[in-house]
């Protein structure tokens, strides 16, 4: 509802998506002279990739979120790290992006460029390229301000091997840092839901972090995964699930600030299962793990990096937490959206 | 373990030991649905001897709301220029004809708040529409609603209506202590309530049933301190309420949201879900507030409370049956898919028992 603004602001129309004069203005004027690089000036139908050595990723995202802005980030800004995340955390080097912009009638123009400023400057953090683009425009009413769709290529690296079925009884879990700022700090912004905190989206690319890991751990970095919805427990369910190992973590061991922690708590969210943005979570083996954790820890996204679990082979397969007070319980995925509660 | 934690799990085990050894297994119910998850969540199940069994209560909102609120509420938000506003975990809990959530899927407004006063909101910012507050909850919520109708009334705004279905604690235990041998040996009181009625407000459950009350906040170390000055009460053949939660509790409880409770409320008969009436157990709008009151601006009666076939919801809600027990449990009732409202709460027992309880569990999924 906040994009709604005054009449006098300049807006997205319908005629931005005529494919006429208005948009090649838009184009030409707000989008591509920011985005420019070799691959996608041409502006042809499809972008011609370069010949490169190696297997290929693909994979895609779709990006809608509200509100377009929160603390610490925008959907812009997601699109990018969220794409390139997932090349990532399967050994690939990002080379080049999609971008699928789908713009609601009404949009501030000042709006949609500041999300193109931000896709810009995350794509150049990230080290990857926008190859090709579109953009849709849609009635009022019909979408909520702007969705983004990202597809991703990567090349794989060859001298890794990122694979769940690598995985043994003994081998360790490391996260990065903190969990649960980037969903709580979306809640926080999120119409009747506002509360005051300062919990900042963590949404990061994490392409120089995972490459530090790698460096550190070479063949013995089993596993990578971004725990982004389903949060941290819902990368632990799958991974009990793919390998029939138990896993357990230790409650005191996870990274989560005091902020975080209470907020969810006042929710009633359980923080393990909120998304993160900027968070991997990496299956180590044993006698690596302390190498790996001092190369994470002196990497800027790193700095709260931890160790938080091992693999077990208690039976069945499931994930338990060994709580703050020494008890134990098991973790579940979260079965949907997670609700505020009552009391 | 830390040895604060290690010294009260080794007196409960002592003490637990002694009482099974005499022919005397201790059973304590906690009335509470947040002690219900939070002994779960930080393992305090897993500490406790197996010789101590933990009964839940009726203290969780969403599970004690009848289905025909629910219906109710869904048949208001098929209406025009209806929003309705509720707490989250209302959203998914399934009535006779769907869920909030499939009514918001069929085009209806339905607003997710945390609290009565962004109903207030919600209300001016919206002048022409009529915005319904789904006033559930325990003692713990209905201050913040009373507070919230009088901030509606006092800045004239009138697009503001409430569907009361708010239930008191005391007269739910004198219902399930009144019908005949109930065998708890004793009560875990929930803290936040408790802040609001006052530890006293146990005095005639422990007096009149002889039953030790305590109360307790959601840590760890204060549920554990509490379970162990119950056992210790039934060790010694005592029924005294204490309060180990009492930086925050105190014996009278907080006298001013009780004022403000009472002047916009008044008590009345309700109906708990899949327990049947309970004799001055809710809270409906006192007259002089009564243009608030949805049910009478849409000129509804709330429906029969229909309990879903196979589901014990009922039992499990009155201590008289476990969710495993249950035959829909797991398989035919689940969290994506919930039969009875205590699987669809977080705070729910079945909820609970799918999501953290290792021994009932199937496989990770």
């Amino acid at each position: 509802m906040s994009e709604r603004k005054r009449k006098e602001e300049p807006c997205i129309t319908m005629a931005h998506g005529g494919g006429g004069e208005m948009t090649q203005k838009l184009l030409k004027e707000r989008i591509i002279p920011k985005l420019a690089n070799d691959l996608l000036n041409p502006l042809n139908d499809s972008a011609v990739l370069p010949q490169v050595d190696g297997r290929l990723c693909m994979t895609t995202d779709s990006f809608v979120v509200q509100p377009l802005e929160f603390p610490g980030g925008d959907i812009g800004h997601l699109a990018v790290c969220g794409t390139v995340n997932d090349l990532v955390v399967m050994g690939a080097k990002p080379l080049a992006l999609s971008l699928g912009m789908i713009i609601e009638e009404g949009l501030p123009l000042a709006t949609l460029d500041r999300m193109v400023d931000s896709i810009a400057a995350t794509a150049r953090e990230a080290g990857v390229v926008i190859a090709t683009g579109d953009t849709k425009v849609i009635e009022r009413g019909k979408g909520d301000g702007l969705m983004i769709n990202t597809a991703g290529i990567g090349v794989m690296r060859d001298d890794v091997e990122l694979d769940a079925s690598r995985i043994e009884e003994g081998d360790l879990l490391l996260i990065n840092g903190n969990v649960a700022d980037h969903g709580l700090a979306v809640m926080s912004v999120r119409e009747h839901l506002e509360f005051d905190t300062d919990l900042l989206s963590d949404a990061a690319p994490l392409g120089s972090l995972i490459d530090t890991l790698l460096a550190a751990g070479g063949r013995e970095v089993k596993f990578l995964r971004d725990p982004t919805r389903g949060g941290l427990s819902g990368v632990l369910c799958d991974l009990a699930a793919d390998t029939g190992f138990s896993v357990e973590i230790e409650e005191a061991n996870v990274p989560i600030s005091r902020v975080a922690l209470h907020t969810a708590e006042l929710l009633g969210l359980d923080p393990l299962s909120v998304a993160n943005e900027g968070k991997v979570v990496a299956v180590i083996g044993k006698d690596a793990a302390d190498a790996v954790l001092s190369a994470c820890k002196a990497h800027p996204l790193g700095g709260m990096g931890a160790l938080i679990g091992r693999f077990t082979t208690a039976t069945p397969p499931l994930v338990e937490l060994i709580t703050r007070g020494g008890g134990r319980r098991m973790v579940t995925r979260p079965y949907g959206e997670e609700l505020p509660r009552i009391c | 373990m830390t040895s604060d934690v290690q010294a009260v799990v080794a007196e409960l085990n002592d003490l637990c030991a002694d009482l099974e050894a005499a022919g005397k297994p201790v059973a304590i119910m906690e009335i509470c649905g947040t002690h219900t998850v939070s002994l779960f969540r930080t393992g305090a199940k897993s500490l406790l001897p197996s010789s101590l069994r933990l009964v839940s209560g009726p203290g969780c909102p969403v599970c004690v709301t009848s289905q025909g609120y629910i219906d109710l509420a869904c048949d208001l938000a098929a209406e025009p220029d209806v929003i309705i506003a509720t707490y989250g975990d209302m959203v998914r809990v399934p009535g006779a004809r769907g869920s909030l959530e499939t009514m918001r899927g069929e085009g209806a407004e339905i607003a997710v708040v945390y609290s009565a006063r962004d109903a207030v909101k919600l209300a001016e910012e919206n002048p022409t529409k009529r915005v319904i507050f789904l006033s559930v909850g325990f003692e713990t919520t209905t201050p913040g609603t009373a507070l919230s109708v009088l901030e509606a009334e006092n800045r004239g705004i009138d697009n503001l209506l409430i569907l009361a279905q708010n239930k008191l604690v005391i007269p739910a235990m004198h219902a399930l202590l009144g019908g005949g041998e109930m065998p708890i040996n004793g009560f875990l009181c929930p803290g936040h309530v408790s802040i609001v009625i006052g530890s006293d407000a146990y005095k005639p459950i422990a007096d009149q049933y002889g039953k030790p009350c305590v109360v307790a906040g959601f840590e760890l170390h204060n549920m554990l301190l509490a379970l162990l000055h119950i056992v210790r009460q039934v060790a010694a053949g005592e029924n005294r309420v204490e309060n180990v939660y009492s930086l925050t509790v105190t014996e009278p409880g907080n006298l001013h949201a009780q004022a403000i409770v009472d002047k916009v409320f008044q008590p009345c008969d309700a109906v708990w879900r899949a327990i049947g009436m309970i004799p001055a157990s809710g809270l409906e709008l006192r007259e002089e507030y009564g243009r608030f009151d949805a049910l009478s601006h849409f000129d509804l009666e709330m429906g029969p409370d229909v309990c879903p076939a196979g589901c014990i919801c009922g039992e499990v809600i009155q201590g008289q049956a476990t969710p495993a027990e249950c035959k829909l449990f797991g398989t035919g009732c689940t969290p994506i898919k919930p039969v009875g409202p205590c699987m669809v709460s977080s705070e729910g027992t079945c909820a609970a028992w799918f999501r953290y309880n290792r021994n009932t569990a199937r496989t990770v999924e």
